[in-house]
């Protein structure tokens, strides 16, 4: 431990903790723009406005960058320390344009925050806005690099967090922008649009496409039917954008939202991730038990992990489920499933989809499996901060809405689908629904711990009748190498394989802290929203989803048994191998 | 250009760096030394070589003034910022030719004809303001003048693509 004093008041911290994380535990704020709370992301220290000082003497050090010493005695505000931090943040907006009335930040956006902090009304510097055009070629993560502050978070996550080095820095000194690889679109780089710059940028440079206005152009539509759903994450993490504690679990809220807005029926992907299990355990099954198929098996519910496979590791193709994400797997049921069973045209039947990610958008038009129905099978995504939006313009007072269930039968899940929005999640509830298809029998816990929680990559076995199945599970990218090259590696050796199972979860703490959830994400906050899946998880009847009774109607009265011809006609997709950069 | 041929050469280049401190820099400079500047296609495969994400590349392309990303063009104007160039009007010359040739400074033009580029002192300030195309210096430049001189090149260029 150390102790020293900060603005007078002692302080006792753990080795290495930063002035800046020590005053907070101190409850002194300091102001900070370059660094993100995320212990994922490092300090750049490019902006300087969290200078303090070293008591007595004319030292000024970066609080977000300098861990806490022994006897230190630190000052965090006196009016020199304020006054340079003003000309920080006026020297940032002299290059920086005055748009945020319009911005898709406004009102959320860290520089704006401090500009009105400081209560700065007048500008006294010459403005000079670099005239760097809109990148919206990938039609999902929009770059405005006008707006950039040259913070270097999106750079770090791109690179370090996801190692898909799609996003980098050209240039130096003044003239230095953020920009795609090699200076081509967006589009055309290894940009797999995980979002997780767009969630961790403080300004407006980095923001998902907006689709709200297609979303209410559809509902406003009288000739069209229109169907939504809500993902797994998307429950524990809107409550934030109205006030909830971090983790409350608010779905049945968010039901009675939808339905006010105009829906016509509201699903849950929680359903359709108990189908996705059902082939996916399946798919298991058939390889594990049967020995037909390559091992390991690799999850495919994240399109930001399909796509960095196909880009970086394709040889690993064979091994992955060819099942589809849940959030298509709902698109696909409700336009040939619902449509049939309640005689809609699924012309007229619009799906859209409240997700925590920026790559779902792009999923809905992946391949020409995504419409497997005959029609587009999803067709607008919106992110849950989008949905927060939707529901502030329908001047739907959210907190104080009455509690509304879901529409039948895809609205019914159980806790298994649920869980799928933590890292681990999906794995543990494939495991609960494998276990029994190759047992016959009832789990006696089904409770999986060892796949929990945020290590980078988590490591078990479980024994499944006397046969051990070894399982890993990753998320954030750069945790996937690991794990392929322990696979490679036993494959060309010839040993035994070191997993058979494997999940992959693009972003860092699996779906809860996707790319297109409420900002500020930590790994506090990441814990708090898996927490309250679980315990929606525990609050549930059915744990497993093949003892849903609602999915096994669907499968009775349509899909046959999983697997089937229709169910791989409808659930199943194929991959390619992609170039890494498209120009 | 061919990629296997690129391919070939680029690899001789890398392999003669390999494991060495700094390679990629002392990689990107040969091949600017071999093709003129660093063109995209070579950038690609070094990347796939070297096993170095284009970002990285690029990166450091960038950052340094010395490579180049477009061919340099058949004659270099460079302009001088040096002190005395600048207090004569180095700026005004300078912007002179930006206009007329629509390029920045480190580029160059469509046609590949001129390269623009700035430069600090050319150790001639007695003459200032300073602009040196090829090996030839041109002293004393007024503004007025520029469009005359870059039409001399051009025509002398295009005199001798007709010839
Ligand atoms: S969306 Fe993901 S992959 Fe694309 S630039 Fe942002 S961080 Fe990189
Ligand atoms: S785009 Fe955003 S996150 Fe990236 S460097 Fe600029 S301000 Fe920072
Ligand atoms: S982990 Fe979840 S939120 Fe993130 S890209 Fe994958 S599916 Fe989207
Ligand atoms: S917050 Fe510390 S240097 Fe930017
Ligand atoms: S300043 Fe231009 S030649 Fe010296």
């Amino acid at each position: 431990m150390v102790k020293a004093v900060i603005n007078g008041l002692k302080v006792e911290v753990p080795e290495k903790t930063t002035i800046l994380d020590a005053a907070r535990k101190a409850q002194i704020k300091i102001p900070t723009l370059c660094k993100h709370p995320d212990s994922y992301l490092h300090a750049s220290a490019a902006c300087g406005i969290c200078l303090v000082r070293v008591k007595g003497s004319k030292k000024m050090l970066r609080a977000c960058c300098t861990p806490l010493e022994e006897g230190m005695d630190i000052i965090t505000h006196d009016p020199e320390i304020v006054a340079i931090r003003r000309t920080v943040v006026e020297l940032f907006l002299s290059n920086h344009p005055n748009e945020c009335l319009t911005c898709g930040r406004n009102n959320n956006c860290e520089l704006q925050s401090l500009v009105a902090d400081f209560g700065i009304r007048e500008e006294f510097y010459e403005k000079i806005v670099k005239d760097i055009p809109k990148d919206d070629s990938t039609g999902n993560i929009v770059l405005e690099p006008r707006k950039c502050i040259n913070c270097a978070r999106c750079v770090d996550v791109c690179q370090n967090v996801q190692d898909v080095w799609a996003l980098t820095f050209l240039h130096r000194g003044f003239n230095t922008r953020m920009a795609p690889a090699g200076d081509i679109s967006l589009a055309d780089s290894p940009c797999v649009r995980c979002g997780q710059c767009a969630a961790h940028c403080p300004t407006g440079a980095i923001f998902e496409k907006d689709d709200t206005v297609l979303a209410w152009k559809a509902l406003r539509d009288p000739e069209q039917y229109c169907v939504v759903q809500i993902a797994p994450a998307v429950r524990v993490a809107l409550g934030e954008a109205f006030g909830f504690p971090l983790g409350a679990n608010v779905t049945k809220k968010i039901y009675t939202a939808l339905r006010r807005m105009g829906f016509k029926a509201i699903f849950d992907t929680n359903f359709s991730a108990d189908v996705t299990i059902m082939e996916e355990a399946s798919e298991f099954v058939e390889r594990f038990a049967h020995k037909k198929g390559p091992l390991p098996l690799i999850t495919t519910c994240c399109p930001s992990w399909v796509d960095f496979m196909e880009k970086f590791h394709h040889d690993m193709i064979p091994h992955f489920s060819s099942a589809k994400s849940p959030h298509e797997m709902m698109g696909v049921l409700v336009k040939t499933y619902y449509a049939e069973k309640n005689k809609l045209d699924p012309a007229k039947l619009k799906v859209i989809s409240v997700m925590p990610c920026t790559a779902k958008k792009f999923e809905i038009s992946r391949s020409h499996d995504m419409s497997a129905s005959g029609f587009q099978d999803v067709d607008v995504v919106l992110t849950t901060r989008e949905l927060a939006r939707m529901i502030k313009q329908a001047g739907i007072d959210f907190s104080n809405l009455p509690e509304e269930d879901s529409d039948h039968i895809l609205g019914d899940y159980s806790g298994a689908g649920t869980i799928f929005g933590a890292t681990g999640g999906v794995m543990e509830a494939a495991l609960r629904t494998a276990y029994s298809f190759v047992t016959g029998k009832k789990l006696p816990k089904v409770e999986f711990e060892n796949v929990r929680g945020l290590k980078g990559v988590k490591e078990t076995s479980i024994k499944i009748e006397g046969a051990e199945v070894k399982i890993a599970v990753a998320h954030g990218l750069a945790n996937v190498e690991y794990v392929l090259d322990q696979v490679r590696k036993a494959q060309k050796e010839g040993k035994p394989l070191p997993y058979h199972f494997i999940e992959v979860m693009a972003c860092p703490g699996g779906c809860v802290g996707g790319g297109g959830q409420p900002y500020g994400v930590t790994d506090e906050l990441r814990t708090a929203r898996a927490k309250g899946l679980y315990s929606d998880d525990e609050a549930q009847t059915v744990r497993c989803s093949h003892e849903n009774p609602y999915v096994q109607q669907l499968y009775k009265e349509f899909l046959g048994k999983p697997l089937s011809e229709k169910a791989h006609h409808l659930l199943h997709t194929k991959y390619q191998p992609l170039p890494i950069y498209r120009r | 250009m061919d990629k296997a041929v690129i391919e070939q050469e680029v690899r001789e280049i890398a392999d003669s760096w390999k494991g060495k401190e700094g390679n990629l820099i002392m990689v990107l400079h040969q091949i600017q030394n071999r093709y003129g500047y660093v063109p995209r296609e070579v950038s690609l495969v070094l990347s796939e070589i070297l096993d170095v994400p284009l970002a990285r590349i690029y990166e450091v392309i960038t950052f340094y003034h010395f490579f180049r990303l477009t061919p340099p063009g058949k004659h270099t104007i460079s302009v001088c910022m040096g002190t005395a160039c600048y207090l004569k009007g180095g700026a005004e010359i300078l912007g002179e030719l930006e206009h007329l040739l629509c390029v920045k400074p480190g580029e160059t033009t469509k046609d590949g004809q001129f390269h623009l580029e700035v430069v600090r002192c050319l150790g001639c300030c007695g003459l200032a303001p300073v602009v040196k195309i090829g090996e030839k210096v041109y002293g004393g430049v007024k503004k007025k003048d520029v469009g005359d001189i870059i039409t001399q090149y051009s025509e002398d260029s295009e005199a001798k693509t007709a010839a």
